[in-house]
C-alpha cells in the first residue's frame, strides 16, 4: 500500500470512530471517496500539503461530495464545477476526507442551525462546537484530519475554533478566491483554515491563497509563503490591548485566560499598549444590516425552477412554486435573515439602515488603519465573549446569539486578517485569543500566534 | 437612412395636444463572449449549448466582468457625446422571474458608465433636432423565456443569460411617433457605424421600451406616462405610440384620467394594452454588487478609447460635401454606412473624380448590391469600368454592363464585398477591357468605320435626308440613332455626330 493508501484508510477509521462517537462533524464523506483520491495519481511538483488530510465546510463546492450548505433547499445538489481552494489544496497533494456540518449557508454562532442537526463540541457533548464552521473545528479538534477549510461572514472559522481548542485563520479579504464558496454576504465572505496549531493552519492558508482571475474581488498577489519557524522571542513587537474588547459580559476565565497569555506576551518581550477602536459597538448592527441585505438577494437563486428543493404541487403560477419551495427550503435562521435583509434593502429605508450601516463601516475601517499606523503591529482580544455555550441555550435568543459574534465580526467589516488559538482552559472548556492584523498582515499574526503559541499553554487550566 | 414615414396625427383634435415621448433602448454589445464569463455570446445556437455555472448562476460561481463589452460601451459613451465617469460601480436589480437565474440581474445604478450626451436627429416635423442623452450604463441580459415551445410548460433559453448589454435612456425630447423613429434610425446609425453591436430587432439585439405622455399644447406640464414593451420593430414603435397617443388623447378629451401602467404592442392586433398588474410595480432594492469591485477606468485607457473613435456619420456628410464638392443628399447616401463610405473613398483614392464615383457608387453599384446594403463588386472594379467610359472606350450605359460582368467574374473568384479579384489597377484596367471586347461594346473610334455607316444611312433614309434639309432640324437625332443602330452602339456617338453633320452639309 502506497503511504497515500495507508493515509485515506486511517483517515477513513478516524473519521468513522467520531461519527460513530456522535460528533455529527461531517455530513457527507466515505472511505471508498478517500481510498479513490490516495489512487489519483499526484502531480509531480506538489507535495506541499502531502500526507495531511483536509476536511471542507459543506458550503464549499467540490466534486466529489455533496454541496447542500446543510441546508434542505440544497438536499442531494452536487456542484459541476470545484472550488478554486478545493483545486488548490488537492494540487498540493492534500486529500479531502468530506464536507462538514455548519449553520445553514453560514448563518449561525453555534451548528445547531443545520438541517443535518447540531454537531458536538469534542470537549462537552452537551455544547456546541461554535459556528457557523463547527463542524470542521470538531473535525480538526478530535484529530480526524490534520486541517479543515471554513469560511467566514462574521468570524466564523474563529468562533469554534475558540470554542473547539484549534487555531482558525481569516485571511485579508481578498487573499482567497471565493470562487466556489457559496456566497452569504459577498463582501464579507472569506475562506478560512483550521489546524491543529497556528503552523498547520498557516500552511493551509499558503497553499490555497493568490490572485484567482475566477474572483474579480481576489488580491493581485503571488501566494503567501508557508509560516516561517516559531520566534523566541517578541521583543520591538508592538501588541495593541483594544479596551472595547474587555467590556461588560466578558466571562471571568476568559478574562483570566487574556490576562494570563498577555503575561505570556510581556514574558516573550513584547510591549503591549492600551489603544482604542472607538467605533467598535456599531460593529453588530452594522453586521446584521450588510451581511442580511447582501444574503436577501445572494439567496435568492434559490427558486426551486432550475436545480435544489422544489416544491411545484399544488402550485398554480410560479410565484406559488418560490413560495413552496423556499418557504420548506430554508430554515428559521435563514428566512429570519432573508426578511431581514429584504427590508434593510426597501425603497424608502435604504438610507436609514444599508446606506448607514455603510458609513459605519468605513469608521470601522478607519479605526483599524489609524490604530496599525500609530505603531500597533497587531491587537489581542479575546475570541468569544464566554466558552462554549450549551446546545439550545441561544436558540430561542437570536440576539444572544449575535452578540457571540461581538468580537469576530469586526475584522469581516474592516477585510483585515485574524487568527484564533488555544489560549488555555476553563473548566476543561477551551478559550481562543484573537489576533487581528492590518490589511495583508497575515505573516506577522502568525508568526506573533507561533511565539505565543509555544508558551501559552493552550491546553492548561486558566484558574 | 430612408425617410421615416410620416405618421401624422390620430385623433381628430391632435393638433391641441402635444405628444412627449422617451426612449429606453437596450443594445446588445458586440463581444465574442459574454458580459461576466467566457462563454458564446452567439445568437443563434441549440438552446442552453452556451451556459456555464457563472450564467447559470449556480451556487459559489461569480461574476468578473469582459473588458472588450466595456470598451464597446465606452465607445457608444463617447460616440454620443456622453462623459463617461473614470468611476463607476456595477448594482444589483433584485427581482424573481424564471429567465433571471440568480434573481437579480447586475446592472448599473447611481453612479453609471456615462451620463449627459446627445444625438443629433433630423425630425420629420421639425428639421434637424438635438436630443438629450440621459445615460449609457451596462449591464448584463437574461436569459430567454418560450411560452409556447411546450404545452402548459414555459422553456428557458439561457443562451442569453448573461449577455452584455448597454442601455441607453434618452430624454423626453421627442415629440411624435414619427420623431421617436427618427431617433432610432439615427441612433441604430452611429451605432452600427461604431461596430458597437449589430442592433439587429429580429436578433433581439436592440430591444426599444417607449414611455410617452401628452399635455396641452403650449403646456410644460409632464403628465402621466405609460411604458410600452415588446416592441419589435422601428415601424411598430411609431404604430404604438401613435396607438397609445391617440389612446391618452381620447381619454383626456372624455374627461378621464391616465393611471400609471407598463403596457404591452400587439403587432397582430395592432392594439397596446396593459401587462398584468403582476408584473409592475416592482421594488429592485439596489444595492452595489459586492462581487465586482468598482470599474476604475484609467485615464490612459479612456484617452485611448477615445482617441480611436471612428468618424462618425455627421463628420463624413461633412467632409464628403467640403472635400468632395458632393450635394447633401449624396454625401447623406454615401456615408450611410461605415462599409459604403469606405468604398467610395476608395474609388476616390485611386484619383477617380469625385462626382463620377459617387454617380457610379450610388447609381450602378448600390443596383449590383441584393439588399442595398451588401456590396457585391470592389472599388477596383468600378475604378476601372469608370476609366474606361472616361477613355471613350464604352458607352456610359455599357459602362455599367461591364461592371455587372466584373461583379461576376469576381464572384466566381470567390471574391465578394470589397475584395478585388486582381490588386493591381493596369492588371484591372486590362480586365475591364477584355470584358468590353467579349461583350462587343468596345466603342468604335475608327472614322473610316463609321463613315461607312453614315454613307449606308444616306442611301436607306433618302426621304427623312430630304425633310431635314428641308429644315426639319429635329430629325438630326433620329438619322444619329439609325447610325448608332448600324454599329450595334458600338460607334462613339461624338464621332457620328460629327461625321454626319459633315455628310449632310456637303
Amino acid at each position: 500500500m502506497s503511504d497515500r493508501r495507508v493515509l485515506a484508510a486511517l483517515t477513513a477509521r478516524r473519521v468513522r470512530e467520531l461519527e460513530d462517537g456522535g460528533a455529527h462533524a461531517f455530513v457527507d464523506w466515505s472511505e471508498a471517496a478517500l481510498l479513490a483520491q490516495a489512487g489519483a495519481p499526484v502531480s509531480p511538483a506538489g507535495g506541499a500539503l502531502a500526507g495531511e488530510t483536509v476536511a471542507v465546510k459543506d458550503n464549499i463546492c467540490d466534486l466529489t461530495f455533496h454541496t447542500t450548505c446543510c441546508s434542505r433547499i440544497l438536499e442531494g445538489y452536487r456542484s459541476p464545477f470545484e472550488a478554486t481552494a478545493v483545486r488548490r489544496l488537492r494540487a498540493v497533494g492534500a486529500l479531502v476526507a468530506g464536507k462538514t456540518n455548519c449553520d445553514e449557508f453560514g448563518m449561525g454562532s453555534s451548528t445547531e442551525f443545520s438541517c443535518h442537526g447540531p454537531t458536538l463540541n469534542p470537549f462537552d457533548a452537551a455544547r456546541v462546537p461554535g459556528g457557523s464552521s463547527g463542524g470542521s473545528a470538531a473535525a480538526v479538534a478530535s484529530g480526524a484530519v490534520s486541517m479543515a477549510l471554513g469560511s467566514e461572514t462574521g468570524g466564523s472559522v474563529r468562533h469554534p475554533a475558540a470554542f473547539c481548542g484549534v487555531v482558525g485563520i481569516k485571511p485579508t479579504y481578498g487573499r482567497v478566491s471565493r470562487y466556489g464558496l457559496v456566497a452569504f454576504g459577498s463582501s464579507l465572505d472569506q475562506i478560512g483554515t483550521f489546524g491543529r496549531d497556528v503552523a498547520s493552519a498557516a500552511r493551509l492558508l499558503a497553499a490555497i491563497s493568490g490572485r484567482d482571475p475566477l474572483d474579480a474581488t481576489s488580491l493581485d498577489r503571488h501566494p503567501l509563503p508557508p509560516p516561517g519557524p516559531a520566534p523566541a522571542s517578541l521583543a520591538g513587537t508592538v501588541i495593541g490591548i483594544p479596551r472595547e474588547y474587555f467590556g461588560e459580559g466578558l466571562h471571568p476565565g476568559v478574562a483570566a485566560g487574556m490576562r494570563r497569555a498577555m503575561d505570556r506576551f510581556r514574558d516573550l518581550g513584547a510591549e503591549l499598549r492600551d489603544v482604542s477602536l472607538p467605533h467598535t459597538k456599531y460593529a453588530v448592527p452594522t453586521y446584521y444590516i450588510v451581511a442580511p441585505a447582501e444574503a436577501s438577494s445572494n439567496l435568492a437563486r434559490y427558486d426551486g425552477v432550475r436545480y435544489g428543493r422544489r416544491v411545484a404541487e399544488g402550485a398554480a403560477d410560479v410565484r406559488a412554486l418560490y413560495g413552496a419551495s423556499r418557504g420548506t427550503g430554508f430554515g428559521p435562521e435563514v428566512r429570519r435573515r432573508i426578511l431581514l435583509g429584504t427590508y434593510v434593502l426597501s425603497a424608502g429605508f435604504y438610507e436609514a439602515y444599508y446606506g448607514k450601516a455603510q458609513r459605519a463601516r468605513e469608521r470601522i475601517r478607519a479605526d483599524f488603519k489609524a490604530v496599525f499606523a500609530s505603531g500597533v503591529h497587531a491587537l489581542f482580544t479575546p475570541t468569544t465573549p464566554t466558552p462554549a455555550f450549551k446546545l439550545g441555550e441561544n436558540l430561542g435568543d437570536p440576539v444572544a446569539m449575535y452578540l457571540s459574534d461581538i468580537y469576530v465580526c469586526t475584522a469581516n467589516l474592516a477585510g483585515v486578517p485574524a487568527l484564533s488559538l488555544p489560549i488555555g482552559r476553563d473548566q476543561g472548556l477551551p478559550l481562543g485569543g484573537q489576533l487581528i492584523g492590518p490589511m495583508e498582515g497575515e505573516a506577522e499574526i502568525v508568526r506573533i500566534a507561533q511565539a505565543l503559541e509555544r508558551v501559552v499553554g493552550g491546553a492548561e487550566e486558566v484558574r | 437612412m430612408n425617410a421615416p414615414a410620416a405618421m401624422q396625427g390620430g385623433g381628430a383634435s391632435a393638433g391641441a395636444w402635444e405628444t412627449v415621448i422617451g426612449l429606453e433602448v437596450h443594445v446588445q454589445l458586440k463581444t465574442r463572449t459574454k458580459m461576466f464569463c467566457g462563454c458564446s455570446s452567439v445568437f443563434g445556437d441549440p438552446p442552453n449549448t452556451n451556459v456555464c455555472p457563472v450564467c447559470l448562476g449556480l451556487p459559489g460561481a461569480l461574476p468578473v466582468p469582459n473588458e472588450q463589452a466595456l470598451r464597446l460601451a465606452v465607445r457608444a459613451a463617447y460616440g454620443l457625446g456622453l462623459t463617461v465617469h473614470p468611476r463607476s460601480i456595477f448594482a444589483r436589480k433584485n427581482y424573481f422571474y424564471p429567465d433571471l437565474p440568480k434573481g437579480y440581474q447586475i446592472s448599473q445604478h447611481v453612479e453609471p458608465l456615462s451620463t449627459g450626451g446627445r444625438l443629433e436627429v433630423e425630425s420629420p416635423d421639425r428639421g434637424a433636432m438635438t436630443v438629450g442623452i440621459t445615460r449609457i450604463h451596462v449591464e448584463e441580459d437574461a436569459a430567454k423565456s418560450f411560452h409556447d415551445k411546450v404545452p402548459g410548460m414555459t422553456a428557458v433559453d439561457f443562451n442569453r443569460s448573461g449577455v452584455p448589454l448597454i442601455e441607453i435612456v434618452g430624454e423626453p425630447d421627442l415629440r411624435s411617433p414619427a420623431e421617436a423613429r427618427a431617433y432610432l434610425t439615427a441612433l441604430k446609425q452611429i451605432l452600427v457605424y461604431l461596430e458597437v453591436s449589430d442592433c439587429s430587432m429580429e436578433e433581439g439585439s436592440l430591444r426599444v421600451d417607449a414611455n410617452v405622455s401628452v399635455r396641452p399644447a403650449e403646456s410644460a406640464e409632464l403628465r402621466t406616462r405609460c411604458e410600452i414593451k415588446n416592441l419589435n420593430s422601428f415601424a411598430n414603435v411609431e404604430r404604438a405610440l401613435t396607438f397609445e397617443r391617440d389612446r391618452h388623447i381620447a381619454v383626456y378629451e372624455s374627461g378621464g384620467t391616465i393611471e400609471q401602467r407598463t403596457m404591452t404592442f400587439d403587432a397582430v392586433k395592432g392594439e397596446v394594452r396593459p401587462v398584468r398588474s403582476k408584473e409592475e410595480s416592482h421594488d429592485y432594492r439596489y444595492f452595489p454588487e459586492p462581487d465586482i469591485p468598482p470599474l476604475v477606468l484609467a485615464p490612459e485607457w479612456l484617452d485611448a478609447e477615445r482617441a480611436a473613435q471612428p468618424e462618425l456619420p455627421a463628420g463624413k456628410r461633412a467632409r464628403f460635401e467640403k472635400d468632395f464638392g458632393l450635394s447633401a443628399y449624396d454625401a447623406r447616401v454615401l456615408s450611410g454606412t461605415r462599409t459604403l463610405a469606405a468604398y467610395y473613398e476608395e474609388a476616390v483614392g485611386c484619383g477617380v473624380e469625385p462626382k463620377d464615383a459617387a454617380n457610379w457608387v450610388m447609381n450602378d453599384v448600390l443596383a449590383l448590391s441584393p439588399d442595398g446594403e451588401t456590396l457585391t463588386v470592389s472599388a477596383a472594379a468600378t475604378v476601372a469600368a469608370i476609366r474606361l467610359v472616361k477613355a471613350g472606350k464604352v458607352s456610359r450605359q455599357n459602362g455599367r454592363k461591364v461592371l455587372a460582368q466584373l461583379a461576376e467574374r469576381e464572384k466566381a473568384g470567390g471574391i465578394t464585398g470589397s475584395g478585388a479579384l486582381i490588386s493591381s489597377p493596369p492588371q484591372m484596367a486590362g480586365m475591364a477591357e477584355q470584358v468590353a471586347q467579349e461583350l462587343g461594346i468596345l466603342q468604335v473610334s475608327d472614322t473610316g468605320e463609321i463613315d461607312g455607316w453614315v454613307r449606308e444611312l444616306l442611301e436607306a433614309h433618302t426621304a427623312e435626308v430630304a425633310r431635314y434639309e428641308g429644315g426639319e432640324e429635329k430629325l438630326f437625332g433620329f438619322l444619329v440613332g439609325q447610325v448608332m443602330k448600324r454599329s450595334k452602339g458600338r460607334a462613339d456617338p461624338k464621332l457620328v455626330n460629327a461625321a454626319l453633320r459633315k455628310a449632310l452639309k456637303s
